[in-house]
């Protein structure tokens, strides 16, 4: 075998690429479309300027990474609601299962993904932060 | 004008002068902007940007890396030779400098009334009507191309490393037998000029619009020159005394801030050096359309073929993977020095009989 050919047909691949359009993208500045079913940050849908969160646990026991933390009480109406609904980003996979699991679809997933933080508990999103990111 | 020093006239010292700082400026400009160069080439064929951020396109890196790199501190290993150690990037960086003192990069210019060739070590000799450059120019470059090894091998010692060791072991294999092959390619044209001196065998290549370069009546003899010099300079394919994959940096491993960034530099300059020395001893040198008429040409087409062999330097290390170093020996020895020897036998039979 020839070890000319090979040397040269490797040039001219190099050279053809050479004049493609590079896939880099300037991220800052450029933002990534996401697609359409993403797995982001968790957010907690609203009704009536409430949260839909009955309280069921069906996400803090289906969640594989035991990240979700809610503790139910009674509100005014004497209807169940969750004083505490917090995630603990740290742990979470982003399986999506908890979006699945309500029944009532109070949680969903959105398009953030940048979720770098200077403190551990920074990490831990409370039920207002959740809120928050409609 | 009329002073004369060591029975030469006060324009000639000026002229030096001038030249020296001019063609030192050149390279060190190169130098900075090849690596940049590099990185945008090597980035756009692997469908990259390369740098962008510092900059318009990133054009200000080169001097953001320099700036950073002098910046650094200075990391002398505890169990280095200490002098050895710091002596070690000057030798490698000076000779790949000082080479570029016999490249002709132009014609004769003539500025008030006296003629300046442009090259470094050249004259103009008035009564005689010629250049008088080094009669042994290539001698001198293969001379000065054997002295940077010891810069490396001094490093590879220096540093009390095992991988620098290494590295410099090989760099010191490598370079001396890729030297023999790459001198033994310039002999055949010595045969063909029969002389050493760059000036005229940059003339002798000047006609026929090109077809009278070398790289036509020895196509073998400048492929393997070309081949071998990347070898020399450790240039990718034949990058093993740095081998960051084996040897984590080779011989500069232990080097930091302005000393490696002095190694980095010796590396470029030796690619213009080599880029420049093919070009005057394959491709015609200065010679172009219009090149003795309008002098100014002359060297805006040697940087010009220079920038083409830069270019395809990086083609190159964009494209091949690194050689294994048995087959490295294997090609100097078992295939590049027999075929060079074959090529001066076949041109010496030719030229025999054509005179």
């Amino acid at each position: 075998m020839n070890p000319i050919t090979p040397i040269i047909n490797g040039m001219a691949i190099t050279l053809k690429h050479m004049f493609m359009k590079p896939v880099t993208l300037q991220y800052p500045t450029e933002r990534p479309k996401v697609a359409a079913r993403f797995r982001g940050l968790h957010a907690l849908n609203m009704y009536h300027d409430k949260a839909k969160c009955v309280a069921c646990y069906l996400c803090p026991t289906v969640c594989p990474a035991k990240c979700i933390t809610v503790e139910a009480a009674e509100d005014a109406n004497h209807d169940k609601y969750a004083s505490v609904y917090e995630i603990d980003m740290l742990r979470c996979i982003f399986c999506g299962y908890c979006v699945e699991a309500c029944p009532v679809d109070a949680v969903k997933m959105t398009e953030t993904f940048e979720l770098a933080n200077y403190h551990r508990q920074d990490f831990i999103y409370s039920k207002e932060r959740l809120l928050e990111k409609q | 004008m009329g002073i004369e020093i060591l029975g030469l006239p006060m324009m000639y010292y000026i002229a030096m002068v001038a030249k020296v700082l001019v063609a030192f400026v050149f390279v060190l400009l190169t130098v900075a902007y090849a690596t940049y160069a590099e990185r945008k080439i090597i980035g756009h064929m692997q469908v990259r940007l390369g740098p962008m951020r510092t900059g318009w396109h990133g054009l200000l890196q080169p001097i953001a890396d320099g700036v950073k790199l002098f910046f650094k501190e200075e990391i002398i290993p505890s169990q280095a030779s200490t002098f050895a150690f710091l002596v070690a990037p000057l030798i490698a960086l000076i000779p790949a400098f000082i080479t570029f003192a016999v490249i002709p990069f132009g014609g004769v210019i003539e500025i008030a009334g006296y003629k300046i060739p442009l090259q470094i070590a050249a004259y103009y000799d008035t009564t005689a009507r010629q250049v008088f450059d080094v009669n042994v120019g290539v001698l001198y470059i293969l001379a000065m191309s054997s002295l940077g090894v010891y810069g490396i091998v001094l490093a590879g010692w220096a540093s009390n490393s095992k991988y620098s060791l290494m590295g410099g072991l090989r760099a010191s294999a490598q370079m001396i037998s890729y030297e023999l092959a790459a001198g033994l390619s310039i002999i055949a044209v010595f045969m063909l000029s029969g002389t050493l001196s760059l000036t005229k065998i940059v003339e002798l290549q000047s006609g026929m619009g090109g077809f009278e370069w070398y790289l036509f009546k020895q196509p073998l003899a400048a492929f393997m020159f070309f081949i071998c010099s990347l070898a020399e300079i450790n240039r990718t394919p034949f990058d093993l005394p740095e081998a960051e994959t084996e040897l984590v940096s080779g011989f500069c491993t232990e080097y930091s801030s302005m000393k490696y960034a002095m190694f980095f530099m010796a590396e470029y300059a030796n690619m213009v050096t080599v880029c420049a020395l093919t070009v005057t001893l394959f491709l015609g040198g200065w010679n172009g359309p219009m090149a003795v008429a309008v002098p100014i040409l002359g060297p805006v087409y040697f940087i010009a073929k220079v920038y083409f062999l830069m270019f395809v330097c990086m083609w190159i290390r964009a494209t091949l993977p690194r050689y294994r170093y048995d087959q490295l020996m294997h090609l100097g020895w078992k295939v590049f020095i027999p075929v060079a020897l074959v090529n001066i036998v076949v041109t010496g039979i030719i030229g025999y009989f054509i005179n």
